[in-house]
């Protein structure tokens, strides 16, 4: 019963919130707000009490408890609430997926095996119903990672482009772009000796040496791909011109082979990410791990190698029929205690908004909270180069900000406000819409 | 992201975790527990008596009887068990018989697997009970059961006593196979419309009526004291529809769009028997008034969406909004791993549309108990029940509580601390395991080499790969062609 008050209470606050706010109000008057009487989690320190957040021309300004509150700022009052970073979700399709099913509506992976040229930031579609509904749930800037899978894609490609890091808000994706280019994906490929045909629905078996044989020459084509960007830069470093044809996809890799982008590999069992690992270390390129399944199996190997890791959702199946059944939810405490670095990712669309449950899961198994908070506002900024940027409530950073009615992670917890690129934004949805618009029905007399 | 639905060591499925072999059913006590009885209230400190697999006794001032196992729950959470109205798990290879139109004649009850280790995973996530469905390939589906978690047992000792089995139907982009297109050369199926979708299960209910009427009419024959009559010929697709019609048999019905629920609706009116459930149902917010007074129950997703066309208008207030309108709403899985996390699944009603914790709770236990014609015997913590509970190291419905026991007939057949314990020896035997098969694999090597003379041929087969080499990279939810 206590609890039913407390969510009909909070149902009506927000529903008057969401009434007062327009979509998203970039570039428009007050661009000056000041958060107060919320107890702020800065990850950069201990929490606040009372503390408030100054926020101006979409930056935090500052932080702190007694901080006079500028005559021009907007005052939100967040007594009574949590104020944390926006949660950052960092392997998404969203933007380039809409409906999995109509292909129409997809734009995640390319034909071809090798298109590093690609990115994400192309085509992501700012209009897309899944960003509002994603950031009502408390996550303020995704990337979106071409080539990817969700829950129901097939994967496309080896080297299957750049990934785009932007706040889940704004007119156009000019103004939501965060970082245009923050990895270039690669899925790593893998020894399957049995694949399932989609032609025909069944499982199709291969003979391991022949798909041994296809896997080495995906890693060596791999290798020549690097080789050649490694080439190709130190031809137009050269500076003339009659050296060498501009090739766009070379182009794209020259900075990953010199250490300026990482990679992000999507690799599950250990093999293949030993593999990945060794390929990685001899081509000297920064590797970032993508999904990991069975990273608890290589822990030493990432830990010596200094290689974070973006969790699969920690709420899957385990991989082997053997696997502990709660290995999944155990990883990312293990790789934690480690001393791996580890953040939280949907991997998907729709359940990007399911970002806080995974971490809450991994908490229920062993990882301390407020190391999952970090793992799903903070490490992935660390992972991708955007701390400077994100992360933390320090000034100077994106006003990327959420206040909520208690524990971020917690399945109850309702996001009051939501502040992106250091605009009050709104919580309303396609969700609530048809929620409301439904709820207004007659109901005949029963 | 890879989910791997085949194992490297499939041989390990007969090693049954140590944690599983449940005890003699006797009286079993549980103690000093948060016991959420779903139908009366909470009751602290709270204790139940289990007797010869029943609940026996629930308050807050029992004492254990002399001899009785005592389960010691001081500060954790009894829940009644977890009951899935939409699971796929248990079933020998594909949930589809995806050839015919009507696939009445297959029976998922008939290809149980035991030794599906989702049972087990399942049993963690504190389920007891499942209704396992066919899939959704056609406008009427296969035969379908209920069965309670024992793992271990034979598949025999599966299905749920009593429980009425179902049929599965299915509406919508699946039956009309909008999103699994024909391969080349491969002359599409009827139905391929909406349209025809409800052309196909009316024109089956009427063959249906008239086998009905042709044994209806034999029998009263019978009766009446004729001498040999003629037999109708036994249809065996049909059978399982007359059943429909005289309500031995439930209908859940796989759905998405409100104009098809209310289509179906129509055509069970006609035909005179109820939609036990409409599973999915994620439009079912916007046609509830109907499904409530049609007497249906909802079967839903806590937040799934856009996955495909029809559901882009799913709401994740779906739930709470059929509840507000009195639909008996279940949230279900149609997924192994979803189905371990169904309490979470619950919790987020109170998120989205301000459900109570107890009706939470509902939609997990008594709700899809009463659409599967159970709650007599399961679906909250009452005596006379079957002793079927999960037992939580915290309230249920927050992201952080962990199950600890699950019992069903009031064993254990889900301890964590056994299970933890359990892992070295499994890995042990693992491990002698593939040792034995090294050494067998070298030992035959040596043998064909010290036997190969120059007039043979060598040998070309290559010898399988030590390390596996097994793993499917694809999403289980579309192999199984299911939502």
């Amino acid at each position: 019963v206590k609890i039913l008050n407390f969510s009909s209470r909070a149902l009506a606050l927000i529903l008057a919130v969401s009434l007062a706010i327009p979509a998203w109000t970039q570039s428009a008057a007050p661009t000056s707000y000041a958060i107060k009487g919320g107890k702020v989690f800065t990850l950069a320190g201990p929490a606040i009490e009372n503390g408030t957040v100054l926020i101006r021309d979409g930056k935090i300004a500052a932080v702190g408890a007694g901080i006079a509150i500028p005559g021009d700022a907007q005052v939100i009052d967040a007594t009574g609430l949590e104020v944390y970073p926006g949660m950052f979700d960092p392997v998404t399709q969203i933007g380039l997926n809409e409906v999995s099913a109509v292909s129409a509506t997809v734009d995640v992976s390319e034909l071809g095996d090798y298109n590093p040229e690609l990115v994400a930031a192309t085509a992501v579609n700012p209009a897309s119903s899944h960003i509002p509904i994603t950031r009502a749930n408390g996550i303020t800037e995704v990337i979106a990672a071409p080539g990817t899978t969700g829950f129901d894609l097939q994967s496309g490609g080896l080297i299957a482009g750049q990934a785009s890091a932007f706040n889940l808000a704004g007119w156009t994706m000019d103004e939501m772009q965060i970082n245009r280019s923050v990895a270039m994906v690669i899925n790593w490929p893998s020894i399957q000796t049995r694949t399932f045909d989609f032609a025909t629905f069944s499982i199709k078996e291969k003979p391991y040496a022949d798909v041994k044989k296809e896997y080495d020459k995906s890693v060596n084509t791999l290798g020549d791909w690097m080789d050649r960007a490694r080439h190709y830069a130190q031809a137009k470093e050269k500076g003339s011109s009659a050296l060498f044809e501009r090739d766009l996809k070379l182009e794209a890799l020259v900075p990953v082979v010199q250490g300026k982008l990482p990679v992000l590999v999507i690799a599950d069992e250990a093999r293949d990410i030993r593999n990945a690992v060794d390929f990685c270390t001899k081509q000297n390129l920064r590797m970032i791990l993508g999904s990991g399944a069975e990273a608890w199996k290589v822990k030493e190997l990432l830990k010596d190698k200094k290689i974070p890791v973006v969790l699969a959702p920690t709420n899957r199946l385990p991989e082997q029929e053997d696997t502990p059944y709660d290995k999944p939810y155990t990883e990312p405490s293990e790789l934690f205690s480690a001393g791996i670095p580890i953040a939280f990712s949907s991997f998907g669309t729709a359940f990007s908004r399911r970002l806080p449950q995974y971490a809450g899961t991994a908490v229920a198994y062993g990882l301390p909270h407020d190391e999952a908070l970090k793992a799903v506002m903070l490490n992935a900024a660390q992972i991708f180069g955007l701390a400077d940027q994100l992360g933390t409530l320090e000034p100077g950073k994106i006003a990327n900000i959420i206040a909520t009615s208690g524990d971020p992670l917690q399945l109850q917890t309702q996001v009051r406000y939501l502040f992106i690129n250091g605009q009050l934004t709104s919580t309303d949805n396609k969700h609530r819409e048809l929620y409301e618009q439904y709820r207004k029905r007659p109901q005949p007399a029963r | 992201m890879k989910r791997a639905i085949f194992c490297a060591a499939l041989f390990l499925a007969a090693c049954t975790p140590v944690a599983t072999r449940a005890q003699n059913p006797g009286t079993i006590f549980i103690q000093n527990a948060t016991v959420l009885t779903v139908t009366h209230g909470n009751i602290e400190h709270g204790s139940i008596l289990i007797r010869d697999g029943k609940i026996a006794a629930v308050g807050a001032d029992l004492k254990a009887p002399e001899g009785a196992a005592v389960i010691d729950a001081t500060g954790q959470y009894v829940m009644p068990g977890i009951i899935d109205c939409h699971s796929h798990i248990a079933v020998d290879g594909s949930v589809n018989e995806a050839g015919p139109a009507v696939s009445s004649m297959a029976n998922i009850a008939d290809v149980l697997n035991p030794d599906d280790i989702n049972i087990y995973r399942d049993l963690a996530g504190g389920v007891t009970t499942a209704n396992i469905l066919h899939g959704s390939a056609n406008p009427i589906g296969g035969q379908t059961v209920v069965i309670k978690l024992r793992w271990g047992k034979p598949a025999s000792e599966l299905p749920f006593q009593g429980a009425l089995p179902g049929i599965k139907f299915a509406l919508g982009e699946n039956p009309k196979h909008s999103n699994f297109p024909s391969p080349p050369g491969v002359q599409p199926r009827y139905p391929g419309t909406r349209l025809g979708v409800e052309e196909v299960i009316r024109q089956a209910l009427i063959e249906a009526r008239e086998y009905k009427k042709q044994w209806d009419d034999y029998n009263q024959r019978k009766a009446a004291g004729e001498q040999n009559p003629i037999p109708p010929r036994r249809d065996v697709r049909l059978d399982p529809l007359v059943e429909v019609m005289e309500g031995k048999r439930y209908v859940h019905a796989h759905c998405y769009r409100a104009d098809e629920i209310l289509m179906l609706i129509r055509v069970a009116n006609e035909f005179g028997f109820k939609v036990r459930t409409f599973q999915h149902v994620l439009e079912g917010y916007k046609v509830a008034n109907e499904i409530a007074a049609a007497g249906a129950g909802g079967s839903t997703f806590s937040d799934w969406w856009a996955y495909k066309m029809e559901a882009f208008d799913a709401i994740p207030y779906n739930a709470a909004l059929m509840t507000e309108r009195g639909v008996i709403v279940s949230v279900n899985s149609d997924d192994a791993q979803e189905a371990r996390q169904l309490n979470q699944e619950a919790a987020k009603s109170m998120k989205n549309g301000g459900l109570s914790a107890n009706d939470a709770l509902k939609l997990i236990t008594l709700n899809p108990a009463i659409q599967l014609g159970i709650d007599a015997r399961a679906g909250s913590i009452d005596v006379g029940k079957d002793a079927d509970l999960a037992i939580y190291n915290r309230d249920p419905l927050s992201v952080y509580a962990v199950v600890q026991k699950t019992l069903i007939d009031g064993q254990v057949y889900f301890d964590r601390q056994r299970d933890i314990a359990g892992r070295a020896t499994l890995a042990a035997e693992k491990q002698a395991l593939l040792d034995k098969e090294k050494k067998a694999a070298e030992a035959k090597k040596a043998e064909e080499k010290s036997e190969k003379t120059p007039d043979t041929k060598p040998d070309k087969k290559k010898k399988p790969p030590q390390d596996g080499g097994g793993g499917v990279g694809v999403a289980s939810g579309v192999a199984g062609g299911s939502r």
